[in-house]
């Protein structure tokens, strides 16, 4: 009995979670489904790399893992402060309101 | 260890695409919690368990957070906060419980017996990651950290004026 998860299926895991986060951006038009569906997205790629980190059982998978956390972190942050000021302009968080620049 | 893994992903993609069919946001980040808990537990099955608790505790507690709050400061949809535990709010529960359920037997199925990371799995432990992060990957930390000031520094400038612009609202007596 093979007691390893195969790369491959590991892999098609993760394209399916990105294909997931991928139709969430494209078929949503509330801007907190787009940036959930972000997350997701940024998730797939991390389990991507811890995957590949593990077939070869080094380090570096976690350490892009980490990298990508951050920016995660960073690109939520900004994005969930310009939902809010996306509500104040428009009293919506349809992203299809917001088609001018300056409001 | 395997079929522990399929299932996990199984949980994981179902979580995931109820994420991005679901209405009410609510609804969608108790899915996503449970999506990423799932991820947490097959980064766990893989021997990556510093990942593991990292992604429970920054994506699924701080960034969730983040979302939760946003959530509650727009308050949208036709039910608002004054909901109360009612009948809504339970039949919402039933799908990521039972999800939470399968992850959890999973849990102690592979874990009850061995307090460890599942055998035949090498490995990676936190420090060969601090390690590997601290010494080739250096400037990869610098550069992090950079990007997280600016995080910082942009989501700051943004709440600034958007909380001066409400206080001026507030004082004008508009609303």
């Amino acid at each position: 009995m093979n007691l390893q998860v195969p790369l491959e299926h590991g892999m098609a895991l993760a394209a399916i979670l990105l294909v997931l986060g991928l139709a969430g951006v494209l078929v949503r038009r509330d801007a907190i489904f787009i940036l959930l569906s972000l997350e997701i997205m940024l998730n797939a790629a991390g389990l991507a790399f811890i995957v590949a980190g593990a077939r070869w059982a080094q380090a570096d998978g976690q350490v892009m893992y980490l990298f990508i956390l951050a920016v995660a972190a960073a690109e939520v942050s900004i994005g969930l402060a310009l939902v809010l000021w996306l509500y104040h302009w428009h009293k919506t968080v349809d992203i299809d309101r917001a088609r001018s620049l300056r409001g | 260890m395997v079929i522990a893994f399929y299932l996990a992903s199984a949980v994981a993609i179902v979580a995931t695409f109820m994420v991005i069919t679901r209405l009410n946001a609510v609804h969608a980040l108790l899915y996503l919690v449970v999506s990423l808990l799932a991820a947490a537990l097959i980064f766990l099955l893989l021997g990556a368990p510093f990942a593991a608790a990292l992604e429970v505790i920054i994506y699924g507690g701080a960034i969730m957070v983040l979302f939760v709050f946003v959530v509650m400061m727009l308050s949208m949809g036709p039910r608002g906060a004054a909901e109360g535990w009612e009948r809504p709010v339970l039949t919402a529960l039933i799908g990521p419980a039972i999800l939470l359920a399968v992850l959890l037997a999973e849990l102690l199925y592979v874990f009850g017996g061995a307090p460890s990371v599942p055998v035949h799995v090498v490995e990676v432990t936190p420090r060969q990651v601090g390690a590997r992060l601290l010494g080739p990957y250096l400037l990869g930390v610098e550069l992090v950290s950079m990007l997280l000031l600016i995080g910082l520094t942009g989501a700051f400038h943004l709440a600034y004026h958007l909380g001066k612009r409400e206080t001026q609202k507030g004082a004008g007596g508009s609303r």
